[in-house]
């Protein structure tokens, strides 16, 4: 049996490489850029959401990017699957160029290892260095806001150092805590919410990533970049006590917009 | 509480507060959520002369008792034929009834399906967090303080007594049987063609693992083509992933972006308020259609709830009292 739909290919432009658009049932496509974790990648899908936002194309619900495609919502009643990429090609064709967006640039206090759940012995170990070692390679390296997701406002970062990277734990934690620095894979991340996860924590940030009673509720977004900085007990304490007082932490420092990279 | 409210005397568990989910956040990594059964949270606030998107109380197999503290309250059961009581009074599902004030109200089981609604007039009077009141407990958002609902707690409501004008009534939904509908993808290449062929023919089974992130499907092994890891992309409700095990789970509306296994199909919305009212140990059977046909149902189901309240009926007679109250 034929049905009305299989005239339009499945993955529309697909044979000629990326970006390919997939559909997602009848409310939603991906429009991929690559197979792979890449900060060039993920460039792209960020420009796209950008000028997504600014064409104001009608029917369009909302976007969300990961780390090598944007995820597009839409409305059928108001813009066909067909209409809808005719529009991306558009927008895609007008040599959008790989950009960094108009980036914010945070600096994350981080009490590395201290009392509580924390991996930061164990990953040195496996990792062949010193914990003071692996908090300079940490701290020393510069992140960059893929997307945020797994959880509301959650960053998840590229840029983790090619020493950093080792393989989930085996037996994922139930609950780890909302601002835990994490590592895995190859990727970096600071926790928004208490969440179970298989990631390894380095270390615990005193930042409120997410407040929903919050006008602005999400601390990060999308193209930020994030380095993080070691921080005392003390200090620790002293920045926590002013996050539950409901005091901002820290604040961004901008960066050059719309920078080449 | 002071003001008008419905007051969970026992309330069974899962019960949350729902609309038509949360829209715009995806990107910051929060869930949409919402009803389960659009449909049927839209059959509810029409029956009680709410706008189809207004917030409403979902339960999942049973409501439990409430009591109703207001001057009085007009609601109505929907999703199934839900076996209802208000005060002495049979409340039919899928009926108007106005409450007294302090009438217990008790939703029993339903026959066939797993979600029910509970609409009042007026809606729910609960802030929204992020422009919606759907409860999304993995987050701890929406809803009454981003739970469910708890013995004892009370459920603030906008209005203080019911409406005038008359009760109304509108046919049950019928359930039919027929294949779901999915669109291949977003990585259909991700699987063999006898995967795929297999999919679209076997019979799957809806496992008793289900809740509001996903059902998980048990039948035959689905074949990977390219391993099962994908890089995590996009998700959306009806999206069926396939992990390592062969076995497929069909997302449902708590699901977040991103997710990491490879999609094989994506139910159409026309279809997902079905698969979410099918029990553990449905037999289901998948049927491509190409996403101009999607698109298409997409339209006569938004038609469908659009028309709502022009299918609204007088409700029949005075319902009997129970006999020895």
């Amino acid at each position: 049996m034929t049905s009305p739909g299989e005239a339009l290919p499945t993955h529309a432009y697909g044979a000629r490489g990326y970006p390919r658009f997939m559909p997602l049932g009848d409310t939603a496509l991906t429009v991929e850029f690559g197979d792979a974790i890449d900060p060039a990648i993920n460039a792209e899908v960020i420009a796209l959401e950008i000028a997504l936002a600014a064409a104001e194309i009608p029917g369009i619900v909302e976007t969300a990017p990961s780390y090598r495609s944007l995820l597009v919502c839409y409305e059928p009643a108001e813009i066909s699957f067909g209409a809808l990429i005719e529009q991306l090609r558009r927008l895609l064709g007008q040599a959008l160029r790989p950009y960094a967006p108009p980036a914010r640039q945070w600096f994350v206090p981080v009490r590395y290892g201290g009392v509580g759940d924390t991996d930061l012995e164990w990953v040195a170990e496996r990792l062949g260095r010193s914990p003071a070692e692996l908090i300079a390679i940490h701290s020393g390296a510069e992140y960059t806001v893929y997307f945020m997701g797994f959880a509301p406002g959650l960053p998840n970062l590229g840029g983790l150092p090619s020493a950093l990277h080792l393989p989930r734990r085996r037996q994922p934690r139930p609950s780890i805590p909302a601002g835990a620095v994490v590592i895995a894979g190859g990727q970096a991340a600071v926790h928004s919410i208490a969440r179970p996860s298989g990631w390894h924590i380095l270390g615990h940030a005193p930042i409120r990533l997410f407040d929903p009673s919050q006008e602005d509720p999400f601390l990060f977004r999308p193209g930020d970049l994030v380095s993080f900085y070691p921080i005392d007990a003390r200090e620790f304490d002293r920045l926590a006590a002013r996050r539950d007082r409901g005091e901002p932490v820290i604040l961004p420092e901008p960066t050059l917009p719309g920078q080449e990279i | 509480m002071n003001g008008p409210h419905l007051l969970a005397v026992a309330p069974t568990p899962f019960i949350t507060v729902q609309d038509t989910g949360r829209r715009g956040w995806q990107r910051f990594g929060v869930s949409a959520a919402g009803a389960m059964d659009i449909e049927s949270l839209a059959a509810a606030n029409a029956l009680v002369g709410n706008p189809p998107d207004s917030p409403a109380l979902e339960f999942a197999y049973a409501g439990g008792e409430w009591q109703v503290n207001a001057d009085s309250c007009r609601l109505a059961v929907t999703g199934g034929a839900f076996r209802c009581r208000l005060g002495d009074r049979v409340l039919e599902a899928w009926h108007s009834a106005t409450a007294h004030r302090g009438e217990p109200l008790t939703i029993g089981s339903a026959p066939d399906v797993v979600w029910g609604y509970l609409a009042v007039a007026g809606g729910i009077a609960l802030p929204d967090q992020l422009g919606s009141l759907a409860t999304h407990t993995g987050s701890g958002i929406g809803g009454l303080h981003g739970r469910a609902i708890l013995p004892g707690d009370a459920v603030p409501l906008a209005a203080r007594r019911a409406p005038g004008g008359d009760e109304r009534a509108l046919a049950p939904r019928t359930r039919c049987s027929k294949p779901f509908r999915v669109v291949l993808g977003p990585q259909d290449d991700f699987f063999t063609a006898e995967a795929i062929e297999l999919f679209l023919s076997a019979e799957f089974s809806i496992s008793p693992r289900f809740d509001r992130l996903g059902y998980r499907l048990v039948g035959p092994v689905l074949d990977h083509a390219k391993g099962f890891n994908i890089i995590s992309d996009g998700v959306v409700p009806g999206c069926v992933q396939v992990p390592g095990d062969g076995q497929p789970i069909v997302l449902m509306r708590d699901c977040q972006p991103p997710g990491g296994y490879p999609k094989i199909a994506t139910v159409v919305t026309a279809d997902l308020d079905r698969l979410a009212q099918s029990r553990a140990g449905t037999v289901v059977h998948f049927r491509q259609v190409g996403i101009v046909e999607a698109q298409l149902l997409r339209r006569r189901l938004l038609a469908r709830m659009a028309d709502l309240p022009n299918r609204l009926m007088a409700a029949g007679p005075r319902q009997p009292t129970l006999a020895g109250r």
